[in-house]
């Protein structure tokens, strides 16, 4: 009886605490100054329940080993700059609960593929930007820009989905076709440029049809569907690219 | 008045027509054509009639002296193999790294599908199961000359 009141006590106390529990973090590590291969490392590392993968690296980082190298800004899952293959899946790190993993296992953190590693978990971002920028993401209009662009809401609701995308790179970086071959487009440019071909404010869409009807454009996609998969953002990542491919053999949108 | 700005990048310029579109297209058409055209060869040959235990040499022989079985034969060849060929390529191209092995690779399989659809054809068309002057212990038993 008295054990039993004593739990309940502690069980009083502990009322709204959050469980902790202790994970194993394999972390890919890499410094161009040692002049080592890159290897794994691991850590232990306390966490909450609450805590997202991110929190597990800046405790790594802040308490364990400071030169852990990764990128990360707002940590809310918006600017898009901490995704990293998380168990073998692109992830942003921000939005990846611990508790969701699998804890008993250790869990294997990593760059995204298919660019090059500069450091840790940080990788040269240039080669997907210029695919982004090689599509013109931005506004092509004749008219002057004097009054509002009326668009109705089923004009919108075409091109809705990719407004969402944060260049992350998840996408670009879990597709097959970019890791072999750099020069392919990938998923991200794709779906900024869809973004643009399908509103209809835009006057562009012919030039960036053109520029996506290339031997490294849209027909390089191998439809595997690892893009939709990986996007945080849940954008639908297959779909867009298939209808950018319908509106390159319309040669409209 | 208001100012003309150029763009900022003039779009990529590219040569002569896109292989890569048609390529995929060529994908797609054939790929449904095969469908039917496998399913119907598939179904014909071992389930009408006796089903399997029909096909023999006459029953072949008997097939390819029919033109429609003939123009069926022939779609099925040129568009299984044209697809197939150019799914390798587009394996090639994803993998070989190295320019000058890539283009070895590609050639090697256009040529090999070119071998393979012309012999094809070939037999297709001057199929006989019963050539004239032949000894008649080599033909079958149905020709006339045995």
């Amino acid at each position: 009886m008295a054990t039993a009141v004593a739990t309940k006590g502690t069980e009083f106390e502990q009322m709204g605490a959050v469980p902790t529990f202790q994970v194993t973090l394999f972390v890919r590590r890499f410094n161009p100054e040692d002049g080592q291969e890159a290897r794994w490392e691991d850590f232990d590392v306390q966490v909450h329940g609450t805590d997202r993968v991110l929190d597990a690296l800046h405790k790594i980082k802040w308490e364990m080993d400071g030169s852990l190298t990764f990128r990360r800004s707002c940590a809310h899952g918006v600017c898009g700059s901490d995704a990293m293959r998380i168990n073998g899946r692109n992830r942003l790190a921000c939005k990846t609960l611990i508790k969701d993993l699998d804890i008993t296992q250790p869990i294997y953190v990593e760059p995204i593929k298919g660019l090059n590693v500069e450091k840790d978990l940080v990788v040269d971002m240039n080669p997907f930007y210029q695919a982004y920028r090689d599509i013109n993401p931005f506004l092509i209009a004749s008219d002057k820009p004097e009054k509002e662009r009326l668009q109705s809401a089923e004009q919108h609701s075409k091109f809705e989905d990719t407004t969402k995308c944060i260049l992350c790179a998840a996408c670009t970086t879990s597709c097959p076709v970019f890791w072999t071959d750099g020069q392919y487009f990938g998923p991200a440019a794709i779906v900024n440029a869809h973004r643009f071909i399908f509103d209809s404010r835009d006057e562009g869409a012919e030039l960036r049809i053109d520029i996506l009807n290339d031997k490294e454009g849209v027909w390089r996609c191998r439809t595997t569907f690892n893009c939709t998969e990986a996007c945080p953002r849940g954008i639908e990542v297959t779909k867009a690219i298939a209808e950018v491919k319908q509106a390159i053999l319309r040669g409209k949108p | 008045m208001s100012v003309v700005i150029e763009q900022p990048r003039s779009p990529r310029s590219r040569k002569g027509a896109n292989w890569e579109k048609y390529g995929w297209m060529y994908m797609r058409a054939s790929g449904a054509l095969l469908v039917i055209l496998i399913f119907g060869h598939l179904f014909t040959n071992l389930f009408l009639g006796e089903g399997i235990k029909a096909i023999d040499f006459a029953f072949v022989g008997g097939k390819w002296s029919d033109p429609f079985w003939k123009v069926w034969d022939l779609a099925m060849l040129w568009l299984a193999l044209i697809h197939g060929t150019n799914g390798m390529r587009t394996i090639v191209n994803d993998y070989a790294s190295k320019e000058a092995v890539r283009k070895t690779l590609v050639w090697a399989l256009w040529g090999i599908c070119a071998v393979l659809v012309t012999l094809g054809t070939l037999v297709v068309f001057t199929f006989d199961p019963c050539p004239a002057g032949a000894a008649a212990e080599l033909l079958p038993s149905f020709c006339p000359a045995s």
